[in-house]
């Protein structure tokens, strides 16, 4: 037996944002307004932080003029900064003169809008970004979603799965895409790996975290261990696959 | 006895920093000065303060720090000593102790399988990957790289 689940999607940010709610408020008058609001905010988000739409705050500021910060900027850029510091400078929104804050407002922006599904009672939900998503269950012992997580080297087949109830999973990899993060400490993508997943509380962080982890290579795996409280999926290019939860590391 | 405090409040600082979450602001719960907390309060006496006994620890011996307060709650480790020489160290409390910690400690191991999202894939709510994308977003992505070149 299973709840029906409603699903929207939008695109949003230059990405498929996709909704799943399940419970009371799949398919209700609430539930979709609340969709709605979601979106609206991701839009607003986008408005402000876009690097490629010419009246965004960041390409107002790429060409010198003043512009009003937008909502949230302060958070944004403290955000960035930890992720630098944390990475050793392999995440890093500067490349020279440039800021390119892409790479931390779109998980961020993901995990506070996806907030809006927790007033709803009696209601999981599940909100997705371009593959990166926050998940929530009305009742944190309830049954999770289930995650499949992509193959990088065989996109169209599952690598692995997790059962997620209150939390996020976001995937870095450089299929389809071709390699478009890079080291900023080195200018140069990174060598050795297909995919990194990452498993945990925040969407905001656990997005920064493959990112930043997929940047510094084989040498992010350790890194990425290091970090409390996540569980991992890492994908070498020769296709070894390992996996691990960090709960195991903490009570062993 | 000193010395051997001057060693377990290294160690048991790797070990704290390892939970901390914020290495870069000083927020009150940050991690800069988890290292203060540290002191010897188990069997063997008190730290640099001392008790008067200058005999080193029998083998076997375990010591439990005070509770250091970080970011996700507190974490206590226990260390067991071979006279001077630290042969373990355990954590003995971690954050679990509210909902929010409870999150961050409950996440599941990826079961690795093989299977095509299309036929097998009923039961799978979402899925996590790099592909799952637009051409807008490649095209930005494109459009920072290529400023970042010029």
């Amino acid at each position: 037996m299973t709840d029906p689940v409603w699903r929207a999607v939008e695109q949003v940010m230059g990405l498929p944002i996709s909704v799943a709610l399940r419970g009371r408020h799949a398919g209700s008058p609430a539930g979709a307004a609340t969709w709605a609001a979601v979106v609206d905010d991701l839009r607003a988000v986008d408005a402000a932080y876009s690097s490629y739409l010419p009246d965004s705050w960041v390409s107002r500021r790429r060409r010198g003029e003043d512009a009003p910060a937008p909502e949230g900027l302060g958070e944004v850029l403290d955000l960035a900064e930890q992720a630098r510091r944390q990475s050793g400078g392999a995440f890093d929104v500067r490349r020279g003169d440039v800021l390119d804050l892409d790479g931390v407002v779109k998980g961020w922006a993901v995990a506070r809008a996806a907030q809006r599904f927790r007033a709803l009672d009696e209601t999981d939900s599940c909100l997705s970004g371009g593959g990166d998503m926050a998940c929530w269950t009305a009742d944190p012992d309830g049954r999770p979603w289930e995650i499949g997580i992509e193959h990088p080297l065989d996109p169209g087949r599952l690598v692995a799965r997790v059962p997620v109830a209150r939390g996020a999973v976001a995937t870095s990899g450089t299929a389809h895409r071709g390699a478009h993060i890079v080291d900023a400490r080195t200018g140069l993508a990174p060598a050795g790996l297909a995919s990194v997943t990452v498993i945990g509380a925040d969407l905001t962080w656990v997005d920064i975290e493959a990112t930043a982890a997929f940047a510094l290579g084989v040498d992010g795996i350790d890194w990425l261990r290091a970090r409390p409280g996540r569980s991992g999926l890492v994908v070498h290019t020769d296709g070894t696959v390992e996996a691990w939860s960090s709960a195991d590391a903490y009570r062993s | 006895m000193k010395k051997i405090v001057l060693v377990l409040a290294g160690t048991v600082s790797v070990v704290v920093l390892l939970f901390g979450y914020d290495t870069s602001t000083s927020g009150p719960l940050s991690t800069g000065s988890q290292t203060s907390v540290v002191s010897g309060s188990g069997a063997t006496g008190s730290g640099a303060s001392g008790s008067g006994t200058t005999a080193a620890p029998a083998a076997g011996t375990t010591v439990t720090g005070d509770t250091a307060q970080t970011q996700w709650g507190p974490v206590q480790v226990e260390l067991t000593l071979d006279g001077s020489t630290i042969t373990d160290v355990s954590v003995v409390q971690y954050p679990n102790g509210n909902g929010r910690d409870q999150e961050i400690n409950s996440y599941a191991l990826p079961i690795l399988v093989q299977e095509t999202i299309d036929a097998q894939s009923a039961d799978i709510d979402m899925v996590s990957g790099a592909t799952v994308t637009s051409t807008g977003y490649v095209q930005s992505l494109q459009s920072a790289i290529d400023q970042v070149s010029a």
